[in-house]
Protein backbone atom coordinates (compact mmCIF):
# COMPACT_ATOMS: atom_id res chain seq x y z
CA UNK A 1 0.00 0.00 0.00
CA UNK A 2 1.34 3.33 -0.94
CA UNK A 3 1.19 6.30 1.68
CA UNK A 4 -1.02 8.20 -0.51
CA UNK A 5 -3.35 5.41 -0.36
CA UNK A 6 -3.12 4.94 3.36
CA UNK A 7 -3.29 8.34 3.38
CA UNK A 8 -6.99 8.21 2.06
CA UNK A 9 -7.53 5.56 4.00
CA UNK A 10 -6.68 7.42 7.22
CA UNK A 11 -9.24 10.05 5.53
CA UNK A 12 -12.04 7.69 5.80
CA UNK A 13 -11.77 6.78 9.73
CA UNK A 14 -11.47 10.43 10.32
CA UNK A 15 -13.94 12.10 8.10
CA UNK A 16 -16.55 9.40 9.68
CA UNK A 17 -16.05 10.32 13.07
CA UNK A 18 -15.27 14.01 12.38
CA UNK A 19 -18.72 14.67 10.53
CA UNK A 20 -20.43 12.52 12.38
CA UNK A 21 -19.48 14.47 15.23
CA UNK A 22 -20.46 17.90 14.08
CA UNK A 23 -23.93 16.81 13.29
CA UNK A 24 -24.41 15.29 16.93
CA UNK A 25 -23.20 18.89 17.72
CA UNK A 26 -26.07 20.95 16.24
CA UNK A 27 -28.33 19.21 18.73
CA UNK A 28 -26.36 21.24 20.97
CA UNK A 29 -28.94 22.99 22.92
CA UNK A 30 -31.74 21.32 21.00
CA UNK A 31 -31.70 17.67 22.92
CA UNK A 32 -35.54 16.73 23.50
CA UNK A 33 -34.57 16.34 27.40
CA UNK A 34 -31.21 17.82 29.10
CA UNK A 35 -30.20 14.25 29.62
CA UNK A 36 -30.29 13.89 25.77
CA UNK A 37 -28.73 17.01 25.13
CA UNK A 38 -25.85 16.13 27.30
CA UNK A 39 -25.57 12.58 25.99
CA UNK A 40 -25.18 13.80 22.17
CA UNK A 41 -23.10 16.34 22.69
CA UNK A 42 -20.56 14.00 24.68
CA UNK A 43 -20.90 11.50 22.07
CA UNK A 44 -20.00 14.15 19.46
CA UNK A 45 -17.23 15.08 21.80
CA UNK A 46 -15.38 11.68 21.46
CA UNK A 47 -16.20 11.34 17.74
CA UNK A 48 -14.48 14.71 17.21
CA UNK A 49 -11.67 13.50 20.08
CA UNK A 50 -11.26 10.58 17.66
CA UNK A 51 -11.27 12.58 14.21
CA UNK A 52 -8.64 14.82 15.92
CA UNK A 53 -6.09 11.74 16.37
CA UNK A 54 -6.94 10.03 13.43
CA UNK A 55 -6.45 13.18 11.21
CA UNK A 56 -3.42 14.33 13.16
CA UNK A 57 -1.81 10.78 12.03
CA UNK A 58 -3.45 11.33 8.42
CA UNK A 59 -1.72 15.07 8.45
CA UNK A 60 2.26 13.72 9.46
CA UNK A 61 1.85 10.76 6.65
CA UNK A 62 1.32 13.21 3.83
CA UNK A 63 4.12 15.16 5.08
CA UNK A 64 2.40 18.32 3.50
CA UNK A 65 2.47 20.22 6.99
CA UNK A 66 -1.02 19.72 6.86
CA UNK A 67 -2.82 19.06 10.78
CA UNK A 68 -6.08 18.29 11.91
CA UNK A 69 -7.52 21.24 11.57
CA UNK A 70 -6.17 22.39 8.03
CA UNK A 71 -7.62 18.92 7.03
CA UNK A 72 -11.04 19.83 8.74
CA UNK A 73 -11.62 23.19 7.92
CA UNK A 74 -9.45 23.60 4.68
CA UNK A 75 -11.01 20.84 2.43
CA UNK A 76 -14.09 21.27 -0.22
CA UNK A 77 -16.59 18.46 0.09
CA UNK A 78 -14.67 16.54 -2.91
CA UNK A 79 -11.56 15.94 -0.45
CA UNK A 80 -13.87 14.16 2.56
CA UNK A 81 -13.86 10.59 2.06
CA UNK A 82 -16.44 9.89 4.69
CA UNK A 83 -19.52 7.52 4.21
CA UNK A 84 -22.80 8.87 2.95
CA UNK A 85 -24.52 7.90 6.08
CA UNK A 86 -22.97 9.90 8.63
CA UNK A 87 -23.18 13.21 6.41
CA UNK A 88 -27.32 12.88 6.47
CA UNK A 89 -29.16 15.81 8.26
CA UNK A 90 -30.35 15.15 11.99
CA UNK A 91 -34.19 15.23 11.25
CA UNK A 92 -35.79 14.37 14.31
CA UNK A 93 -34.39 12.56 17.32
CA UNK A 94 -35.53 9.55 15.84
CA UNK A 95 -33.46 10.09 12.92
CA UNK A 96 -30.47 10.93 15.21
CA UNK A 97 -30.57 7.57 16.70
CA UNK A 98 -30.95 5.61 13.72
CA UNK A 99 -28.00 6.63 12.04
CA UNK A 100 -26.47 6.29 14.85
CA UNK A 101 -26.97 2.90 15.95
CA UNK A 102 -26.36 2.17 12.21
CA UNK A 103 -22.90 3.65 12.39
CA UNK A 104 -22.24 2.51 16.01
CA UNK A 105 -22.30 -0.94 15.69
CA UNK A 106 -20.38 -0.78 12.64
CA UNK A 107 -17.67 1.54 14.18
CA UNK A 108 -17.32 -1.05 17.40
CA UNK A 109 -16.64 -3.96 14.85
CA UNK A 110 -13.90 -1.53 12.70
CA UNK A 111 -12.44 -0.76 15.79
CA UNK A 112 -12.59 -3.99 17.13
CA UNK A 113 -10.45 -5.31 14.15
CA UNK A 114 -8.07 -2.37 13.77
CA UNK A 115 -7.13 -2.67 17.73
CA UNK A 116 -4.97 -5.44 15.48
CA UNK A 117 -3.86 -3.23 12.94
CA UNK A 118 -0.39 -3.81 11.54
CA UNK A 119 -0.03 0.06 11.95
CA UNK A 120 0.43 1.07 15.45
CA UNK A 121 -0.44 3.65 15.45
CA UNK A 122 -3.69 2.89 14.14
CA UNK A 123 -4.17 0.25 16.75
CA UNK A 124 -3.21 2.31 19.53
CA UNK A 125 -6.28 5.00 18.41
CA UNK A 126 -8.87 2.55 17.81
CA UNK A 127 -7.85 0.55 21.17
CA UNK A 128 -8.85 4.07 22.65
CA UNK A 129 -11.98 4.59 20.68
CA UNK A 130 -13.58 1.37 21.16
CA UNK A 131 -13.89 2.46 25.32
CA UNK A 132 -16.04 5.22 24.07
CA UNK A 133 -17.51 3.54 20.76
CA UNK A 134 -18.88 0.54 23.50
CA UNK A 135 -21.13 2.88 25.22
CA UNK A 136 -22.07 5.08 22.26
CA UNK A 137 -23.27 1.57 20.64
CA UNK A 138 -25.26 0.51 24.22
CA UNK A 139 -26.66 4.42 24.11
CA UNK A 140 -28.00 3.94 20.76
CA UNK A 141 -28.86 0.29 20.78
CA UNK A 142 -31.33 1.16 23.79
CA UNK A 143 -32.86 3.39 22.52
CA UNK A 144 -33.95 1.85 19.56
CA UNK A 145 -35.69 -0.63 21.48
CA UNK A 146 -37.49 2.16 23.66
CA UNK A 147 -38.80 3.78 20.81
CA UNK A 148 -39.36 0.52 18.71
CA UNK A 149 -40.56 -1.16 21.87
CA UNK A 150 -42.17 2.12 22.64
CA UNK A 151 -45.94 3.68 21.62
CA UNK A 152 -47.63 3.70 18.82
CA UNK A 153 -46.03 6.64 17.41
CA UNK A 154 -42.37 6.07 18.20
CA UNK A 155 -42.62 2.31 16.58
CA UNK A 156 -43.76 3.92 13.70
CA UNK A 157 -41.28 6.36 13.65
CA UNK A 158 -38.24 4.88 14.37
CA UNK A 159 -39.11 2.30 11.64
CA UNK A 160 -39.70 5.03 9.44
CA UNK A 161 -36.13 6.29 10.29
CA UNK A 162 -34.64 2.81 10.23
CA UNK A 163 -36.14 2.49 6.61
CA UNK A 164 -34.54 5.56 4.79
CA UNK A 165 -31.42 5.36 6.13
CA UNK A 166 -30.64 1.39 4.82
CA UNK A 167 -30.03 2.21 1.52
CA UNK A 168 -26.74 4.26 2.96
CA UNK A 169 -25.48 1.10 5.01
CA UNK A 170 -23.94 -0.88 2.39
CA UNK A 171 -21.45 1.07 2.16
CA UNK A 172 -20.12 0.82 5.70
CA UNK A 173 -19.26 -3.06 5.09
CA UNK A 174 -18.83 -3.29 1.07
CA UNK A 175 -14.99 -3.26 -0.08
CA UNK A 176 -13.90 -1.08 -2.63
CA UNK A 177 -10.43 -1.36 -3.82
CA UNK A 178 -8.53 0.76 -1.43
CA UNK A 179 -10.41 -1.22 1.42
CA UNK A 180 -8.92 -4.37 -0.35
CA UNK A 181 -5.62 -2.70 -0.40
CA UNK A 182 -5.62 -1.71 3.30
CA UNK A 183 -6.60 -5.73 4.35
CA UNK A 184 -4.13 -6.90 2.38
CA UNK A 185 -1.72 -4.33 3.74
CA UNK A 186 -2.74 -5.47 7.54
CA UNK A 187 -3.46 -2.73 8.24
CA UNK A 188 -7.57 -3.20 7.71
CA UNK A 189 -9.61 -6.18 8.35
CA UNK A 190 -11.67 -7.88 5.62
CA UNK A 191 -15.25 -5.79 5.44
CA UNK A 192 -16.93 -8.38 4.23
CA UNK A 193 -16.49 -10.68 7.34
CA UNK A 194 -17.43 -7.76 9.33
CA UNK A 195 -20.80 -7.19 7.46
CA UNK A 196 -22.24 -10.35 8.62
CA UNK A 197 -21.44 -9.58 12.11
CA UNK A 198 -22.90 -6.30 11.40
CA UNK A 199 -25.77 -7.94 9.86
CA UNK A 200 -26.30 -10.11 13.28
CA UNK A 201 -25.77 -7.93 15.78
CA UNK A 202 -28.29 -5.23 14.09
CA UNK A 203 -30.88 -7.49 13.34
CA UNK A 204 -30.68 -9.01 17.12
CA UNK A 205 -31.81 -5.20 18.37
CA UNK A 206 -34.21 -4.64 15.41
CA UNK A 207 -35.66 -7.64 16.86
CA UNK A 208 -35.73 -6.89 20.23
CA UNK A 209 -37.05 -3.05 19.63
CA UNK A 210 -39.83 -5.49 17.35
CA UNK A 211 -39.12 -3.47 14.42
CA UNK A 212 -38.93 -5.03 10.53
CA UNK A 213 -35.50 -5.71 9.37
CA UNK A 214 -35.32 -3.36 5.79
CA UNK A 215 -34.45 -5.57 2.79
CA UNK A 216 -31.05 -5.12 1.62
CA UNK A 217 -32.00 -3.63 -1.80
CA UNK A 218 -30.04 -0.79 -3.45
CA UNK A 219 -27.44 0.76 -1.86
CA UNK A 220 -26.25 4.24 -1.96
CA UNK A 221 -22.17 4.70 -2.67
CA UNK A 222 -19.75 6.94 -3.41
CA UNK A 223 -18.88 8.89 -0.03
CA UNK A 224 -15.77 6.71 0.34
CA UNK A 225 -14.61 8.19 -3.01
CA UNK A 226 -15.72 11.66 -2.20
CA UNK A 227 -18.76 11.49 -4.03
CA UNK A 228 -21.80 12.72 -1.52
CA UNK A 229 -24.98 14.01 -0.93
CA UNK A 230 -26.19 17.70 -1.50
CA UNK A 231 -25.86 17.60 2.28
CA UNK A 232 -22.21 17.63 3.15
CA UNK A 233 -21.86 21.09 1.61
CA UNK A 234 -24.17 23.12 3.82
CA UNK A 235 -22.96 21.61 6.76
CA UNK A 236 -19.23 22.22 5.79
CA UNK A 237 -20.02 25.82 4.62
CA UNK A 238 -21.26 26.14 8.31
CA UNK A 239 -18.67 24.41 9.74
CA UNK A 240 -15.81 26.00 8.01
CA UNK A 241 -16.80 29.63 7.83
CA UNK A 242 -14.93 30.93 10.66
CA UNK A 243 -11.54 29.67 10.24
CA UNK A 244 -11.75 30.35 6.37
CA UNK A 245 -12.88 34.14 6.96
CA UNK A 246 -9.60 34.50 10.08
CA UNK A 247 -7.36 32.03 8.63
CA UNK A 248 -4.79 32.57 10.67
CA UNK A 249 -6.80 33.40 14.02
CA UNK A 250 -5.27 31.58 17.47
CA UNK A 251 -7.19 30.70 21.00
CA UNK B 1 18.17 10.48 35.62
CA UNK B 2 17.42 8.76 39.17
CA UNK B 3 15.18 7.59 40.36
CA UNK B 4 15.26 10.21 43.48
CA UNK B 5 14.98 12.85 40.79
CA UNK B 6 11.96 10.93 38.87
CA UNK B 7 10.19 10.91 42.73
CA UNK B 8 11.03 14.91 43.42
CA UNK B 9 9.57 15.57 39.84
CA UNK B 10 6.49 13.39 40.13
CA UNK B 11 6.27 15.44 43.90
CA UNK B 12 6.35 18.37 41.69
CA UNK B 13 3.55 17.37 38.72
CA UNK B 14 1.00 16.90 41.82
CA UNK B 15 0.36 20.53 41.80
CA UNK B 16 -0.79 20.34 38.09
CA UNK B 17 -4.80 19.57 38.84
CA UNK B 18 -7.77 18.44 36.18
CA UNK B 19 -9.40 21.81 35.62
CA UNK B 20 -12.60 19.77 35.68
CA UNK B 21 -11.94 17.66 38.90
CA UNK B 22 -9.67 19.98 40.87
CA UNK B 23 -9.35 17.46 43.65
CA UNK B 24 -7.45 15.56 41.49
CA UNK B 25 -3.81 15.97 40.38
CA UNK B 26 -2.06 14.64 36.97
CA UNK B 27 -0.47 12.10 39.09
CA UNK B 28 -3.68 10.29 40.74
CA UNK B 29 -5.16 10.08 37.94
CA UNK B 30 -2.40 8.00 36.30
CA UNK B 31 -2.23 10.12 32.88
CA UNK B 32 1.47 10.66 33.81
CA UNK B 33 2.64 7.77 32.00
CA UNK B 34 6.83 8.84 31.94
CA UNK B 35 9.42 10.94 33.09
CA UNK B 36 12.85 11.27 31.52
CA UNK B 37 15.65 13.49 30.20
CA UNK B 38 17.24 13.94 27.21
CA UNK B 39 20.45 15.72 27.05
CA UNK B 40 19.03 18.92 28.71
CA UNK B 41 15.92 18.26 27.97
CA UNK B 42 13.06 17.18 30.35
CA UNK B 43 10.54 15.32 28.66
CA UNK B 44 7.06 14.16 30.47
CA UNK B 45 4.80 11.53 28.97
CA UNK B 46 1.00 11.77 29.18
CA UNK B 47 -1.83 9.74 27.72
CA UNK B 48 -5.34 11.41 27.45
CA UNK B 49 -8.23 9.95 29.44
CA UNK B 50 -10.97 10.57 26.64
CA UNK B 51 -10.17 10.97 23.24
CA UNK B 52 -11.96 14.59 23.20
CA UNK B 53 -11.14 15.09 26.64
CA UNK B 54 -11.22 19.24 26.50
CA UNK B 55 -9.20 19.70 29.44
CA UNK B 56 -6.34 17.54 28.02
CA UNK B 57 -4.69 20.87 26.64
CA UNK B 58 -4.89 22.83 29.55
CA UNK B 59 -3.05 20.18 31.45
CA UNK B 60 -0.39 19.75 29.67
CA UNK B 61 -0.22 23.59 29.53
CA UNK B 62 -0.09 23.39 33.10
CA UNK B 63 2.27 20.74 33.46
CA UNK B 64 5.01 22.41 30.91
CA UNK B 65 4.37 25.64 33.31
CA UNK B 66 5.25 23.89 36.22
CA UNK B 67 7.96 22.05 35.35
CA UNK B 68 9.43 25.17 33.42
CA UNK B 69 9.56 27.19 36.74
CA UNK B 70 11.47 24.33 37.99
CA UNK B 71 13.95 23.23 35.53
CA UNK B 72 14.08 26.22 32.70
CA UNK B 73 12.83 26.43 29.53
CA UNK B 74 13.40 22.89 28.10
CA UNK B 75 10.66 20.94 28.68
CA UNK B 76 8.52 18.90 26.64
CA UNK B 77 5.26 17.42 27.06
CA UNK B 78 4.20 14.23 24.83
CA UNK B 79 0.93 12.59 24.36
CA UNK B 80 0.79 8.75 24.04
CA UNK B 81 -2.48 6.90 23.42
CA UNK B 82 -0.94 3.49 23.98
CA UNK B 83 -1.49 1.67 26.09
CA UNK B 84 -5.11 3.53 26.39
CA UNK B 85 -5.73 5.39 29.80
CA UNK B 86 -7.99 2.92 32.17
CA UNK B 87 -9.96 4.20 35.33
CA UNK B 88 -7.91 0.93 37.15
CA UNK B 89 -5.05 3.72 36.73
CA UNK B 90 -6.82 5.96 39.68
CA UNK B 91 -5.04 5.55 42.69
CA UNK B 92 -6.79 4.10 45.38
CA UNK B 93 -6.04 8.02 47.17
CA UNK B 94 -8.10 9.47 44.02
CA UNK B 95 -11.03 6.97 44.76
CA UNK B 96 -11.27 8.78 48.41
CA UNK B 97 -10.47 12.15 46.72
CA UNK B 98 -13.65 11.45 44.42
CA UNK B 99 -16.06 10.26 46.99
CA UNK B 100 -15.54 13.04 49.42
CA UNK B 101 -15.54 15.50 46.28
CA UNK B 102 -18.85 14.23 45.81
CA UNK B 103 -18.07 11.82 42.88
CA UNK B 104 -18.62 8.14 43.47
CA UNK B 105 -15.39 6.21 41.63
CA UNK B 106 -15.55 3.79 39.16
CA UNK B 107 -15.72 0.11 40.36
CA UNK B 108 -11.90 -1.92 39.83
CA UNK B 109 -11.69 -4.07 36.13
CA UNK B 110 -12.75 -2.96 32.87
CA UNK B 111 -16.19 -3.34 31.68
CA UNK B 112 -16.61 -6.06 29.19
CA UNK B 113 -16.48 -4.51 25.58
CA UNK B 114 -18.06 -7.87 23.85
CA UNK B 115 -21.25 -7.08 25.84
CA UNK B 116 -23.99 -4.84 24.47
CA UNK B 117 -26.22 -4.30 27.55
CA UNK B 118 -23.72 -5.66 30.12
CA UNK B 119 -24.78 -5.89 33.64
CA UNK B 120 -23.80 -2.61 35.75
CA UNK B 121 -22.58 -3.06 39.06
CA UNK B 122 -24.15 -1.48 41.82
CA UNK B 123 -22.86 1.79 42.13
CA UNK B 124 -22.47 3.70 46.01
CA UNK B 125 -23.97 7.14 46.64
CA UNK B 126 -21.35 9.36 47.75
CA UNK B 127 -23.48 11.09 50.27
CA UNK B 128 -25.14 8.51 52.13
CA UNK B 129 -23.19 5.20 50.92
CA UNK B 130 -26.65 3.08 49.76
CA UNK B 131 -26.21 1.27 46.26
CA UNK B 132 -30.13 1.98 46.54
CA UNK B 133 -28.94 3.93 43.59
CA UNK B 134 -30.22 4.26 39.60
CA UNK B 135 -28.49 5.96 36.69
CA UNK B 136 -30.58 8.72 35.05
CA UNK B 137 -28.05 8.81 32.15
CA UNK B 138 -24.42 7.28 31.14
CA UNK B 139 -23.41 10.62 30.19
CA UNK B 140 -22.96 13.09 32.59
CA UNK B 141 -21.37 17.05 32.89
CA UNK B 142 -17.85 16.03 31.74
CA UNK B 143 -16.96 12.99 29.16
CA UNK B 144 -15.61 11.03 32.21
CA UNK B 145 -19.17 11.35 34.28
CA UNK B 146 -22.87 9.27 34.21
CA UNK B 147 -25.23 11.23 35.83
CA UNK B 148 -27.01 8.99 39.04
CA UNK B 149 -28.98 9.08 41.92
CA UNK B 150 -29.83 7.77 45.30
CA UNK B 151 -32.99 6.73 46.08
CA UNK B 152 -32.34 6.67 49.95
CA UNK B 153 -30.87 10.53 50.59
CA UNK B 154 -32.36 11.48 47.15
CA UNK B 155 -29.57 13.10 45.82
CA UNK B 156 -28.37 13.43 42.45
CA UNK B 157 -24.97 12.70 42.02
CA UNK B 158 -21.88 12.37 39.52
CA UNK B 159 -20.16 8.68 38.66
CA UNK B 160 -16.90 8.86 37.62
CA UNK B 161 -17.24 5.78 34.78
CA UNK B 162 -15.62 2.64 34.23
CA UNK B 163 -13.60 2.46 31.11
ZN1 LIG C 1 -27.55 8.75 49.09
Amino acid sequence: MTQEQKFEYLLRLGDNALILGQRLGEWCGHGPALEEDIALTNISLDLIGQARSILTYAGELEGKGRDEDKLAFFRDAHDFRNVLLVEQPNGHFGDTIARQFLYDHFAWLLFNELMQSSDEQVAAIAAKSIKEVTYHRRHSSEWIIRLGDGTEESHAKIQQSINDLWMYTGELYTPDALDEAAHAAGIAPDLTKLADYWHENVHGVLKQATLDIPEDGWMQKGGKQGIHSEHLGFMLAEMQHIPRAYPDAQW
Amino acid sequence: MTTTDEAHILELLTEVKDPEIPVLNVVDMGIVRKVESEGDKLIVTITPTYSGCPAMDVISANIRTVMRKHFGEQVEVKTVLHPPWTTDWLTDDAREKLREYGIAPPEKGSPDKSLLFGEKAPVACPKCGSENTKMVSEFGSTSCKAHYKCNECLEPFDYFKCI
